[in-house]
């Protein structure tokens, strides 16, 4: 990870209000959201935020409800303006663009897909898929091309002439995610983008979502309030609350180290089995008897099936082809119970 | 001796008002108690009014006096206003007395097959479009046909000009508070004067001949609605749609037209449907300017107490309004459809 971040967020703050730049210092000096409300009548939306997000990996923001999410995320392409702060994409200040400029980027770099999908409703799926090449002023027949390709990607063909209302919610939000693959943007903004959905469609949908960027390597920023739906599509994980990030890394990272209360809690009660993978429990090589090949990135679910519970055994870790470390059984379940700090064990 | 003469003596002002109040011409009051050759009666407690003050103080004018100024401020503002807006306003006039002069000189065999095709197309519906063919033809039954097409040759003109300005309105009232704020009271005051007042300074500015005249005050009633319903129409497309459409780039010209106003066409036909409905309401009573139509045969009725003639009239004009109804609720509902197909 030496390359230069495709998004980069340095000190980005934002304050809802009329006069936001003035009371700036006052969250600068550590003034919390409440008492900014209460005192100044400002809505603090976003404190103090540094985030990297590299090129072709899946970020997660999360956090509760109110925690910022959304702020964050309209930040990128400038739906919403920041109190204060430098947003850099492709190392290119997004603050100092002009209003043809700013419409550039978010036509050519970027592109979102909505909580409420936000489809076109006079507009057939195949016109709401190729909307994105329409703005930019793309021949019909391209659009045409492109927005079928796409469409027939996400398992929508056959539908092209439907009207939006005539699908259900996860065909809807197929037609948001083709929408913004048909703009073939390296970046893919997704706020909650299967939050409306059920939990059977929103699997599928996640499914669909990984194999499409196992494909092309997109930098996508996704937003979730959903621990398991985080931690299934996060390469980097950025945990939010009250407008401040609390916590950043790589998932199973911060699943074995929560840094905050706030986290664990939040990590505590999920299936631990199914989300942390070999990767974080293993060893180093130490060359013992292996009851078999694992691969570094099964869960530990699985593990625990195939080893039938029997936890004397060790496996050895293989990365493709190539041995990397080993895994005791032992440490796997001792991997499934929560760090909790002391202030909830005692 | 009149009442008011105690409370000028005491305020010191007799020299003010001159003495006397014989000198000044006779008030209305006065003039109408002699005609009718009964004695003025002193009241006990007289309202204080500009008549009766004027009686006890000459240099108070009379209340025909504030009638006459304003009658005298119009018709010095008249030449003014008529050089500006005569020669926006000749259009109008022509268009009326363009459109009234083809459908007088289009028969009725070619005139009625094409109402009919218009009542197709924008309904697309079956019973509305043979409703309009068979309230047509009864209309003409009773020789109604020439003054009811001269009714919808009006409408049509006066709806068409009232969309092509009301909808350019409302659209830059969603766009600007600011505006907004000043064009509602405008419109609320349109809304709520009684017809008839429109006409008063209307018949100052123009020349009864004028086609322009009655024009002009439909537009004014009618427009009202297509303004408001755009406006409120645009303000209320979704957010989460309008977001959309930013985030993908688009320029505030391709969000008007491929999402805006699209979303907004169901409220802005809504608009359309009241607006056709008041310039009918409003065009019948503009026949007393001379607006030709099924409305003279109603005045015609009212005037001459011929119960008939006012009535059949006014069946034409109902069976007017429930096609311009029908046909534009029609239209609606099917651009409404096509939002949500099920
Ligand atoms: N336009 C606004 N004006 C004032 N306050 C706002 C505005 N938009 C958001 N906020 C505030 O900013 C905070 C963060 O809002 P945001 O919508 O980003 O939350 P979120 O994390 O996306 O929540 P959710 O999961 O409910 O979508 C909230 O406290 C909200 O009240
Ligand atoms: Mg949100």
């Amino acid at each position: 990870m030496t390359q230069e971040p495709k998004v980069r967020l340095r000190d980005l703050y934002k304050i809802f209000g009329a006069k936001d730049k003035e009371v700036l210092h006052h969250v600068k000096a550590g003034m919390s959201k409440e008492e900014l409300l209460v005192d100044h009548r400002h809505v603090l939306g976003l404190q103090d935020i540094n985030v990297d997000m590299q090129a072709g990996e899946i970020t997660v923001v999360m956090g509760l409800s109110g925690s910022g999410k959304s702020t964050l995320i309209r930040h990128l392409n400038r739906l919403i303006e920041p109190t204060a702060g430098e947003i850099l994409i492709d190392g290119v200040d997004v603050m100092g663009l002009s209003e043809t400029g700013l419409r550039d980027i978010r036509q050519e770099k970027m592109s979102m897909v909505f909580q409420k999908f936000a489809l076109l409703p006079h507009r057939t799926v195949l016109q709401n898929a190729g909307m994105a090449l329409a703005v930019r002023g793309v021949d019909a027949a391209t659009i045409d091309t492109e927005a079928r390709k796409w469409l027939d990607r996400v398992g929508l063909q056959g539908f092209e002439n439907h009207y939006p209302a005539q699908l259900s919610g996860g065909m809807q939000q197929r037609v948001g995610i083709a929408r913004a693959l048909t703009a073939n943007t390296d970046i893919m903004l997704m706020d909650e983008a299967f939050s409306a959905l059920d939990p059977l469609i929103r699997t599928d949908m996640q499914n669909l979502l990984l194999e499409l960027q196992d494909e092309l390597h997109k930098t996508i920023i996704f937003i979730t309030h959903d621990l398991d739906e985080a931690l299934k599509l996060a390469d980097h994980l950025v945990i939010l609350k009250d407008g401040a990030v609390v916590q950043q890394g790589e998932p199973q990272g911060i699943l074995m180290n929560p840094s905050d209360p706030y986290i664990e809690d939040f990590v505590s009660d999920i299936n631990r089995a199914r989300v942390l993978r070999v990767k974080s429990v293993m060893e180093p090589l130490n060359g013992k008897k292996f009851a078999g090949d694992v691969a570094i990135g099964d869960n530990l679910e699985s593990l625990i099936a195939r080893s039938e519970g029997d936890t004397t055994l060790h496996y050895r870790v293989m990365d493709g082809d190539t041995p990397v470390g080993e895994l005791h059984m032992k440490d796997l379940v001792k991997a499934l119970v929560p760090r909790l700090s002391s202030t909830h064990t005692e | 001796m009149a009442f008011y003469d105690g409370i000028f003596n005491t305020l010191g002002l007799r020299n003010w008002c001159g003495e006397g109040a014989s000198e000044a011409p006779m008030s209305m009051a006065d003039l109408l108690a002699k005609s009718s050759g009964e004695a003025t009666k002193e009241e006990f407690f007289p309202f204080p009014s500009l008549d009766n003050l004027s009686e006890s103080c000459a240099g108070i004018i009379q209340s025909r006096d504030v009638t006459k100024g304003i009658e005298n401020g119009f018709l010095a503002a008249k030449p003014g206003l008529k050089t500006v807006l005569d020669p926006i306003t000749q259009p109008l006039s022509w268009l009326l007395d363009g459109a009234l002069w083809v459908f007088a000189t289009t028969p009725w065999f070619i005139m009625v097959p094409i109402l009919v095709a218009i009542s197709w197309w924008a309904s697309r519906s079956k019973p509305v479009t043979i409703f309009v063919f068979a309230a047509i033809m009864l209309m003409g039954l009773v020789d109604h046909y020439d003054v009811a097409m001269q009714t919808l040759s009006i409408i049509f003109v006066c709806t068409g000009i009232s969309i092509l300005l009301g909808v350019p309105i409302g659209i830059a009232m969603s766009k600007s508070d600011r505006l907004q704020r000043s064009v509602v009271p405008i419109l609320d005051l349109l809304q709520t004067l009684p017809t008839f007042v429109y006409l008063i300074p209307l018949i100052f500015l123009f020349s009864v001949t004028e086609s322009k005249l009655y024009g002009i005050a439909i537009i004014l009633y009618a427009i009202v609605p297509v303004v408001r319903l755009t406006d409120l129409g645009i303000r209320l497309v979704d957010q989460d749609v309008i977001e959309a459409a930013n985030a993908f780039g688009m320029n505030s010209r391709q969000k008007l037209i491929g999402v805006e106003l699209p979303l907004a066409l169901p409220n802005i036909m809504a608009g359309i449907n009241q607006t056709i409905m008041m310039s009918l309401a409003m065009v019948v009573i503009a026949s007393l300017v001379s607006a030709p139509g099924l409305g003279v045969n109603v005045l015609r009725g009212i005037r001459n107490l011929e119960l008939g003639v006012g009535i059949v009239a006014g069946i034409g004009i109902v069976l007017l309004a429930v096609i311009l109804d029908r046909v534009s609720k029609a239209a609606l509902t099917r651009v409404d459809m096509t939002r949500v197909k099920h």
